[in-house]
């Protein structure tokens, strides 16, 4: 299944609690205010990089560019675009967009 | 007399929903909005499951009293779902431990999963709606 996530990491615990709940297999994709998850550097990237190792974790670009965020992302993020959201929603049976 | 149209049988379509509810009732119309939903999805004969995650474990709560804060309490209709076919109530074990609640605080009976079982209840369903 799909996981997506639009809050940031710092104003609200729906990255906690899907990561929580995440299990092997299922994918993670970032989007608005979500990407500042896949930042490097930040108090939360040791949670996202863990992340990575048990599932494919994704960022959408263009919202990433209108943050200025982009030249941050970590490693094990994959950035996506509009296209690529559409296909991971496609691909996956289940998709949950966390509020 | 001409013959009848009748139309083709065909069985209903019947998918997973789930509900996940992760916002404290009274604060925000989330709960509320959600409850209704749920009620709708009902009667549309739909394989109904509602789980409580986060703040959301704090709409189950026991003996709310809403009279001072003028807010209709909507916590009642939670037992009136099995009135609904709706019996599949799921609660998050690791929620209730953080807010120091346990199952015997809550108004309705229900499922506690771990964090594997809910992670794996959710990829069962063919829609989810947060709220």
């Amino acid at each position: 299944m799909l996981h997506i996530i639009n809050k940031s990491p710092f104003d609200a615990n729906s990255l906690d609690s899907c990561l929580r709940m995440a299990q092997p297999g299922h994918a993670l994709l970032l989007i608005e205010d979500g990407i500042y998850a896949a930042a490097k550097g930040s108090a939360v990237e040791r949670h996202v990089a863990e992340a990575c190792t048990k599932f494919s974790v994704f960022a959408l670009q263009p919202d990433m560019d209108a943050r200025g965020m982009t030249s941050k992302l970590m490693d094990g993020v994959t950035l996506t675009d509009y296209a690529g959201f559409v296909d991971l929603v496609e691909k996956h049976n289940t998709s949950h967009s966390w509020l | 007399m001409s013959e009848q149209q009748v139309p083709a049988p065909s069985g209903p379509t019947v998918k997973k929903f789930m509900f996940v509810n992760r916002k404290a009732p009274y604060g925000t119309i989330y709960a509320l909005e959600s409850l209704e939903v749920v009620l709708i999805t009902a009667t549309f004969d739909q394989d109904v499951s509602l789980v409580f995650i986060d703040d959301g474990v704090y709409e189950l709560v026991k003996g709310q009293q809403t009279k001072g804060i003028g807010i209709k309490n909507f916590s009642p209709s939670y037992r009136a779902l099995e009135g609904y076919d709706i019996e599949k109530l799921y609660v998050d074990q690791a929620s209730l431990d953080q807010r120091g609640l346990t199952e015997a605080d809550l108004l309705v009976p229900v499922e506690v999963l771990d964090d594997r079982q809910m992670g794996e209840l959710m990829a069962q369903q063919d829609v989810i709606l947060s709220f």
